[in-house]
């Protein structure tokens, strides 16, 4: 029975329909699955399935939104259920996100934010325009962990360089990573800026993300 | 006649601007800039919390107000560019950051003498009718960059100018270097050599430099274009249909804050619409339906009476390949058929991000099969065939006819050897070239035959002594030689 539900969560990721995500959540709890079970077991294996796809371009765009939407949705209604139980949902790392001053694109961004929250990560996005001092600032005030800069226009893109400053200065380097996102952004740029890396796309920014929080812990355990 | 390429039927033309009038009354549109707020609501635009929604009654007014035909004028003050009724006519993409290193495969960062060459190639290939500020010169400050490559177009070239701000500080700067240029602000009124694009944010917001852009241009009867980008299935609805009616409401609110803040001054119905690659999340300026929404967009700007613009013929290739080749043919065939009076964008690869002198030599031969396409089929001889069969006698040698020694050169567009139509032989003999080696020799040809304008020298010191003076503002004590 329990096998058949982790089956049907999945599915619904991979369908990208947050409203069965969520009826399917409600139904696991009513028959006493454990929530993080849910997750793990369930709605997980969805999004990891459509991140795979992604990268073969076997799936496009609008999957993996609508896939992180459903894992929102059923995300929503399962941590309060982990949290009323006395659990927490491992977060794999806390993220401040924003589009760099003078920009206002937010596709790119937002769709990082979507399937890093999917995967498992606190996002707080600062939205557009953002002052580079104020990435340093939320982030110390948050104590995240990596601060991701999103630009689109090669203009705006000096920008990112700016941000790494501003953390320098609030003295958050090197334990608060940087990682830079956007169309004319490359592996280059990424290192004359001071940065920690950049994301090709969506799946990429998750990846480096876990892989640079894979990095801290064993930097802490040295 | 003309042949023309129509993708929407009247009934679909006029519920797309149904559409687009409602959503600029109803949902309304951000303006950002105080002053162009105040143009609207002072004119019965509703605006609140800094959205303004605008009555299809005073969109309508705005848009009678609009010239239907205007020219941009070369140095020597002749009309170069026609906007409006269906005038083709292309310029080279503009704002590239990259230029292709044909040797290498490398897209190396622009600077000065990149801009250079890109306008020394387009200044003596007739197919582009103007120039653009091409390419960004990342060796200067990039608070100047705008106003430093209109002054580098200015001092290589004749032709009129398609450009664009950076920022609302430089635009009176730049208008000012092209009073200078022109001889006075009352010449460059009457003669206008540069139209500057302005660029609304999808979906359906000004921002304040964008707005602020609009007043000031058109107070200072400089012609603007607006280039909205809608991306279909990202920053617009998925559907073309969807992402026309957004195009058509993102300009006729432009084209609205324009003629409110100066009735009759020029302004042009454009664009650079787009899809959204849902793999790769860029801009397919390539695509087939890239294509057909340029098309369409200036078939609606064509319905209300308005000159048009569009941004076809840049290619995703990321360097000059079939892939190239097929996109910028395609587009430039689609784009002249759609009758769109300015088509940006011949020099591009990799989307918008790079340009290339020999790729706006290989455009420029598409250019010339489009326009060749253009002048149609003409009955040009009394009788079509027979008195050439009466004449050619029982052989048939109408090689021979005079006829075809005085139409041939009307009849067939005679490419360059860009285009290569030798015999196998010839081209074994000759080095085997493909299309990008025999560009890079006509790119050669075309800059050592290149001659430099004569600027009179109290232009050419004014425009200097406008840049040296912001360039030290900016910190840079020199300017590269330009």
């Amino acid at each position: 029975m329990a096998d058949e539900l982790f089956e049907l969560m999945k599915q619904s990721i991979i369908d990208g329909d947050p409203q069965r995500a969520a009826e399917i959540s409600r139904r696991s709890l009513e028959e006493g699955i454990h929530p993080l079970e849910a997750i793990n077991r369930g709605f997980l294996l969805g999004l990891n399935h459509v991140g795979e796809q992604f990268e073969q371009g076997e799936m496009f765009l609008p999957d993996l939104v609508l896939a992180g939407e459903a894992m929102k949705a059923a995300t929503a209604i399962l941590e309060p259920e982990i949290q009323r139980a006395g659990g927490k949902r491992e977060s794999l790392g806390r993220v401040v996100l924003g589009t760099v001053k003078g920009d206002i694109h937010e596709i790119g961004k937002t769709l990082v934010g979507t399937m890093l929250s999917a995967s498992g990560f606190e996002v707080i996005d600062l939205g557009v325009d953002v002052p580079f001092e104020l990435f340093a600032l939320k982030a110390k005030e948050l104590n995240a962990d990596i601060v991701g800069v999103s630009a689109l226009l090669t203009t705006t893109m000096t920008g990112q360089k700016n941000v790494v400053q501003a953390l320098e200065l609030h003295g958050l380097r090197p334990k608060v990573k940087v990682i830079l996102g956007g169309a004319p952004v490359t592996e280059n740029w990424s290192n004359e800026a001071g940065a920690d890396g950049y994301g090709k796309d969506a799946m990429g920014a998750v990846a480096l993300a876990k892989s640079l929080m894979g990095n801290k812990v064993s930097d802490a355990a040295d | 006649m003309q042949p023309t390429l129509s993708l929407l039927e009247p009934p679909l033309i006029e519920r797309i601007l149904r559409e687009a009038f409602t959503l600029i009354s109803e949902r309304g549109v951000t303006v950002q800039a105080q002053l162009a707020t105040e143009v609207l609501s002072s004119a019965g635009a509703h605006v609140e919390n800094g959205i303004a929604h605008i009555p299809e009654a005073l969109a309508r007014r705005a848009i009678e107000t609009v010239p239907r035909t205007f020219s941009l004028y070369n140095r020597a003050g002749e009309p170069a560019v026609i906007y409006g009724g269906n005038n083709v006519q292309f310029d080279p993409g503009s704002s590239c950051v990259h230029v292709l290193d044909t040797d290498t495969l490398e897209h190396r960062m622009t600077e000065t003498a990149d801009l250079v060459r890109l306008v020394q190639v387009a200044e003596m290939l007739p197919q582009y009718a103007a120039q653009s500020t091409a390419v960004v010169c990342n060796e200067v400050p990039k608070d100047m960059g705008d106003l430093y490559r209109l002054f580098v177009v200015l001092e290589y070239s004749d032709k009129p100018i398609v450009t664009g701000a950076f920022s609302p500080h430089t635009v009176p700067v730049m208008i000012e270097m092209l009073a200078a240029d022109s001889g006075g602000h009352a010449a460059l009124r009457a003669k206008p050599r540069a139209i500057f694009d302005v660029c609304p944010s999808p979906p359906l917001h000004w921002s304040e430099f964008a707005a602020q852009n609009l007043v000031d241009l058109a107070r200072a009867w400089v012609p603007a274009e607006i280039i909205s980008v809608p991306l279909a299935g990202a920053a617009s609805p998925v559907t073309l249909a969807g992402t026309i009616v957004q195009h058509a409401a993102e300009c006729i609110s432009g084209i609205t804050i324009h003629q409110l803040a100066q009735p009759g001054a020029p302004v042009v119905w454009g664009g650079a619409p787009a899809i959204f690659d849902m793999r790769s999340g860029i801009t397919p300026m390539g695509a087939m339906e890239t294509c057909m929404l340029n098309v369409c967009c200036a078939q609606i700007g064509k319905s209300l009476g308005l000159p048009t613009h569009g941004y076809l013929l840049g290619s995703d290739a990321k360097t000059i390949d079939a892939q190239a080749g097929q996109e910028s043919g395609i587009a430039a065939v689609m784009g002249a058929l759609g009758g769109i009076n300015m088509i940006s964008g011949a020099g591009m690869l990799d989307s918008l991000a790079c340009q290339s002198p020999e790729k706006l030599v290989l455009d420029s031969e598409s250019i010339a099969m489009a326009q060749r396409l253009l002048q149609g089929v003409q009955a040009r001889t009394e009788t079509l065939a027979l008195a050439m069969f009466a004449n050619a006698g029982a052989a048939g040698d109408f090689l021979k006819l005079p006829e075809t020694r005085r139409l041939f050169r009307q009849e067939q567009h005679i490419p360059t050897k860009v285009i290569d139509r030798s015999s196998l032989h010839t081209w074994e003999q000759t080095g085997k070239k493909d299309v990008v080696g025999r560009a890079k020799d006509k790119v050669s040809e075309l800059i050592a035959r290149y001659k430099r304008p004569e600027l009179r020298t109290a232009v050419d010191r004014a425009l200097r002594s406008i840049v040296e003076a912001q360039a030290r503002r900016e910190g840079m004590e020199q300017l590269p030689i330009v």
